[in-house]
């Protein structure tokens, strides 16, 4: 089904699900759902397609195992490299379950790297340092919500395109990070900003920890609360999000607000990992960002996505970066095999079984 | 907004609206306060009127124009810092300087606006020493002598003095001493990383190459190579990965100080101190890590910004039509390279000056 007649239907009770939950394969009760056929039901794509990202992670780490027998014979050194897998993964991660909701809302942020090069060296001057580690984490939170207010005004009540706003945000955001920072990696003399990137909690790093818990969150307010189904019909469709009585500019305020907030969680776990921030960190994250969410069946156009596609892509980008360097191979390859991964659940996603089928019953039509 | 709230919102958008505003004021208060970096003024690295040097009397003025990128990283940032300082510390010298904008082509016209306003002596940090090469033939035609800083102008007559950093002579500098210290432990078959920064820059690739050629003089070789990208974070990120590949591990040369913070980060958090490590470019961070070794950085290899300000110094002697007073010849030499010195816990007192 498409994402317009999903919102069509779905809008004006605002009870039935639209998005419907990961994992799950039962036929939800929404209008157009309950006629179609299993395969064209979204409850079912999204848990196809996550399936298929988890098999994509298991070969993955088959070709792990493989490849290096020796290191994953170590039962220590596997615990420790899953860590460094998921630790790796959690800034962008975060940042990611942010762009998952702009984007499902039918928008593009394209500022989130420099919003967390901002909210990191915000956090980080000497004067926000004297007031300690609650200090730095309020204004790490503070400058990513307010960066993320002023793009959500600009593009609801400024009426510019996401595409713009975002843009010239990334170039603003980084630039006065530079200025803040006068171009110098600020190093972080909090004891509990540095020790947070190595503490555990109940045996689990603590940046894990925090990822688990905004993917925790981002999937209940999507799948669990209004303010998730508006999500999905502001971005499916506008027009019928507007006429449902939905505040669309408000709504889409809230999205980039949310997303900036995601980006301060994020820059404080990267300012953690780095024990240090500056204005050209996170660089290029928007883009990893994007990617994760479209392998993750995001669609670009908006209306649909799921917040653990979202994950795991993040989780399948991190693992290969780990799967190129325990075999020692160059940064060059990596990006090429990104960029082809990209590439296929883009396909993927287009391809529907539909689509095969009516190929298929076209050829034999001509061929009969 | 809050009509569209319809039953969503209700009786508790008073309450919500009061703590958001409270927050906002608060927000707003502290973020004013937590703008300010001015505990610790940055302290350039300068050579002061030396009373036993001749040329270092003030002389026939001389106007200097001055132009480097936009500093992204604390090298660039302390090389504009230096050129202002050294400037400052000659009476005679008055320094023009120009913002170099975003990319070549921003720099080459700010570089032409500075030809018009007829300095007597140009000295210029490229965004990149091929595409601005035409500019320094221009301006010497003009007869306005150009100081080739760091990045290399490949055509000799668009300079009339380069002083450049030895990249290919710090991997040759950490090369031996990862080298000298590994055979002196007796480390027979040594598992020796790198953590390179941007790839696909010219000067990475040198780094690389003086490291693996003076490696090979041991018999020695790099067993992972994996670069970041001269941040912090990329630091953290690449070293980690290489933690996990090489569960032990002899040596690690990180090519640079700054991306080196997350390198030790990384170092810390996965707990492994089984190995040392030779860093780049010689911070201030870096130079005090060493002197205090209490970390697994033993040593740094110079590529020092100190060559923004020798330059502003040879600049103003080109101006005067002097030369540099140890040598005979009666004007500055064409090109100088400077040599990368190895700091360690023996010399780094002498170096802390010169850190950045």
């Amino acid at each position: 089904m498409t994402a317009d007649e999903a919102t069509a239907t779905a809008v004006p009770g605002e009870a039935t699900a639209t998005a419907a939950a990961p994992g799950q394969t039962k036929q939800h009760g929404h209008g157009a759902g309950a006629n179609q056929s299993w395969w064209r039901s979204d409850a079912s794509d999204y848990a196809r397609r996550n399936l298929g990202l988890i098999g994509v992670l298991v070969a993955l780490v088959v070709i792990g195992i493989i490849t290096q027998p020796q290191l994953y014979s170590d039962a220590t050194w596997v615990k420790n490299n899953t860590f460094t897998i998921l630790q790796q993964a959690s800034a962008i991660g975060v940042v990611t379950v942010g762009m998952t909701f702009v984007i499902i809302g039918g928008g593009i942020d394209l500022s989130v790297g420099a919003i967390m090069a901002l909210a990191g060296v915000w956090a980080t001057t000497l004067a926000t340092q004297s007031y300690g580690a609650g200090g730095m984490i309020f204004t790490g939170l503070v400058v990513g919500l307010g960066v993320g207010l002023v793009n959500g005004v600009l593009i609801s009540y400024g009426r510019l395109v996401p595409f713009i706003a975002t843009l010239a945000m990334m170039v603003a955001a980084r630039g006065l990070a530079a200025e803040i920072s006068n171009k110098q990696t600020q190093v972080s003399t909090s004891q509990f900003i540095n020790d947070l990137a190595s503490a555990k909690l109940l045996g689990i790093p603590v940046l894990v920890v925090i990822l688990v818990a905004v993917g925790a969150l981002g999937w209940v307010l999507l799948n669990r609360t209004t303010f998730g189904r508006r999500t999905v019909a502001v971005g499916g469709n506008v027009e019928a999000a507007r006429l449902a009585g939905i505040n669309v500019k408000a709504h889409t305020l809230m999205l980039y607000a949310l997303s900036g907030l995601c980006c301060g969680i994020g820059a404080l776990m990267l300012t953690s990992q780095a024990t240090s921030a500056q204005a050209a960190m996170a660089n290029m994250y928007e883009l990893d960002a994007i990617a994760a969410a479209i392998i993750g069946g995001t669609l670009l156009s908006g209306g649909r996505g799921t917040i653990v596609g979202a994950l795991l892509g993040v989780l399948v980008f991190s693992t290969i970066t780990n799967l190129f360097s325990i075999n020692g191979l160059s940064t060059e390859s990596q990006n090429m095999i990104k960029g082809a991964i990209i590439v296929a659940a883009v396909l993927i996603q287009q391809f529907r079984f539909n689509a095969l089928t009516q190929f298929l019953s076209r050829n034999k039509a001509i061929r009969a | 907004m809050t009509k569209s709230f319809g039953r969503a919102a209700g009786s508790d958008l008073s309450r919500r609206r009061l703590l958001l505003g409270a927050g906002a004021l608060g927000a707003g208060a502290l973020l004013t306060a937590c703008t300010s970096n001015d505990a610790s003024p940055q302290e350039a690295q300068t050579k002061g009127a030396d009373s036993g040097n001749p040329n270092a009397a003030a002389g026939k003025k001389v106007t200097i124009g001055f132009s480097a990128p936009a500093a992204d990283h604390g090298w660039i940032a302390a090389i504009t810092n230096n050129a202002k300082a050294q400037a400052a510390a000659y009476s005679d010298v008055e320094l023009k300087i120009v913002e170099a904008g975003a990319d070549a082509a921003a720099q080459r016209a700010a570089l032409q606006t500075l030809v018009g306003q007829k300095p007597d002596v140009i000295v210029v940090l490229p965004h990149d020493g091929k595409e601005l090469n035409a500019f320094g033939l221009e301006a010497m035609k003009a007869n306005i002598p150009v100081v080739n800083l760091d990045r290399a102008f490949p055509d000799a007559l668009a300079y009339r003095l380069q002083i450049k950093g030895d990249n290919y002579g710090m991997g040759v500098s950490a090369g031996h001493y990862i080298g000298e210290q590994l055979k002196a432990k007796g480390v027979t078959n040594p598992v020796i990383g790198e953590i390179p920064g941007i790839d696909s820059l010219e000067l990475t690739q040198e780094r690389s190459a003086g490291f693996k050629a003076s490696l090979a003089t041991y018999g020695f070789s790099v067993a992972r190579r994996l670069p970041a990208e001269f941040t912090a974070d990329t630091g953290q990120r690449a070293a980690a990965q290489m933690l996990q590949a090489l569960p032990k591990l002899d040596a690690l040369w990180n090519h640079d100080d700054d991306q080196g913070i997350g390198v030790l980060a990384a170092i810390k958090q996965a707990n492994r101190s089984e190995f040392f490590m030779v860093g780049g470019a010689g911070s201030k961070a870096a130079i005090e890590a060493i002197q205090a070794d209490n970390s697994v950085l033993k040593a740094t290899v110079t590529y020092s910004p100190s060559m923004a300000s020798s330059a502003i110094s040879l600049a103003r002697l080109i101006g005067q039509s002097k030369g540099m007073s140890d040598l005979v010849e009666l004007e500055v030499p064409k090109e100088i390279t400077l040599a990368s010195e190895t700091i360690t816990k023996e010399n780094a007192s002498n170096y802390l000056k010169l850190g950045f």
